[in-house]
């Protein structure tokens, strides 16, 4: 069984980078797969590869990280300063990020809108084979 | 942060600052080919490897650095620069993944824990680089978030960038998909390897500094 657990926007906005990180190490310690509204800023993220190298050990073996967010080469001017408007109220809540434990999540591909999740026990399976079971 | 940028901006516009302290840094994610690369680069300008390669992830645990390379373009103007090879940024690190690979268990535990070391400090000397190239292996998918997350981070910090597309002597490789997941940067092909495009490289290095 694999427990996703949702971290909306405004349980982390107003928290540090610090204690953001910390909340999410904590969920992902706790085997669960993080799905986030939003993303985290650039220097968070490395922030985060940083903790979660010092995190390793026999039991903790890393994460797996993607986020999904808009392409805003594809937006016209006047959504982008919509865009810019939201985020400026509300803050940057586009996006989502996924983190999950190394020891469940074996890898995400990103295509670039689409996301693929492979569990321990799905990375070996056949593509066609699964396509086959759904029908 | 703010010191860092100051510090670079001082170091560009100043006339008297040596320009042979620039550093220009190897990033990306582990087997991309950073070492192949220090080490063609090295053998060609100053004919002496740098770093030992190995087809097993993490061979380069700690910075390495190579001071005063100096390269020529194709007009005989010379560029001075100290060369960081730094260990492959990754997100996970599991020793049983060395023991696949024939390595002993002790070494093998002694390896993953230097090899997260390596990826702390490749990501503190994030702010001590004033060029960096980005080596990516051309046959794998670019959208990873470690190739996000390192190109987010220099051009968050101002660093001038450069993606090297490694491997392009194998079949798999796509340019095409490294073009389309990163279209703001300069991307060059090359195998370090066997040196194919590596004047084109050169080039672009000197586009980049310059």
């Amino acid at each position: 069984m694999v427990t996703f657990q949702f971290v909306p926007y405004q349980d982390i906005e107003t928290l540090t980078s610090a204690k953001r990180i910390n909340k999410l190490m904590n969920i992902v310690k706790s085997d669960r797969i993080v799905i986030m509204e939003g993303r985290l800023r650039k220097e968070e993220e490395a922030d985060l590869i940083e903790i979660t190298m010092e995190e390793i050990g026999s039991r903790f073996r890393g994460i797996e990280l993607s986020v999904i967010y808009p392409d805003k080469t594809k937006l016209d001017a006047l959504q982008k300063l919509r865009g810019m408007f939201a985020s400026f109220l509300l803050g940057n809540r586009q996006g989502l990020t996924i983190i999950g434990p190394a020891s469940i999540v074996k890898r995400i591909e990103k295509d670039p809108d689409k996301i693929e999740l492979f569990t321990k026990d799905t990375v070996n399976l056949p593509r066609n084979r699964s396509k086959r079971k759904n029908k | 942060m703010v010191k860092t940028f100051f510090r670079r901006f001082f170091r560009r516009v100043n006339p008297f600052s040596k320009r042979s302290n620039m550093k220009v840094g190897l990033y990306g994610p582990p087997n991309g080919g950073k070492s192949t690369l220090a080490n063609r680069i090295c053998l060609d300008w100053l004919g002496e490897e740098m770093s030992s390669v190995s087809h097993i992830s993490h061979e380069t645990r700690e910075i390495k650095i190579k001071e005063q390379v100096t390269i020529k373009n194709k007009k005989g103007k010379e560029l001075m620069f100290s060369l960081v090879d730094t260990p492959g940024i990754a997100t996970r690190i599991d020793y049983e993944e060395f023991l696949r690979k024939g390595i002993k268990k002790t070494e093998a535990k002694k390896r993953a824990k230097e090899a997260t070391k390596g990826v702390i400090d490749a990501i503190k000397w994030l702010d001590n680089m004033d060029f960096v190239v980005v080596v990516l292996d051309a046959t794998k998918d670019p959208y990873s978030q470690v190739n996000i997350t390192i190109i987010g981070n220099l051009q968050a910090r101002n660093i001038p960038v450069l993606i090297a597309a490694n491997k392009i002597d194998l079949n798999k490789a796509n340019m095409d998909a490294i073009k389309a997941a990163f279209p703001q940067y300069g991307i060059v092909g090359i195998s370090a390897k066997y040196g194919k495009n590596i004047e084109d490289f050169y080039e672009n290095l000197f586009k980049l500094v310059k």
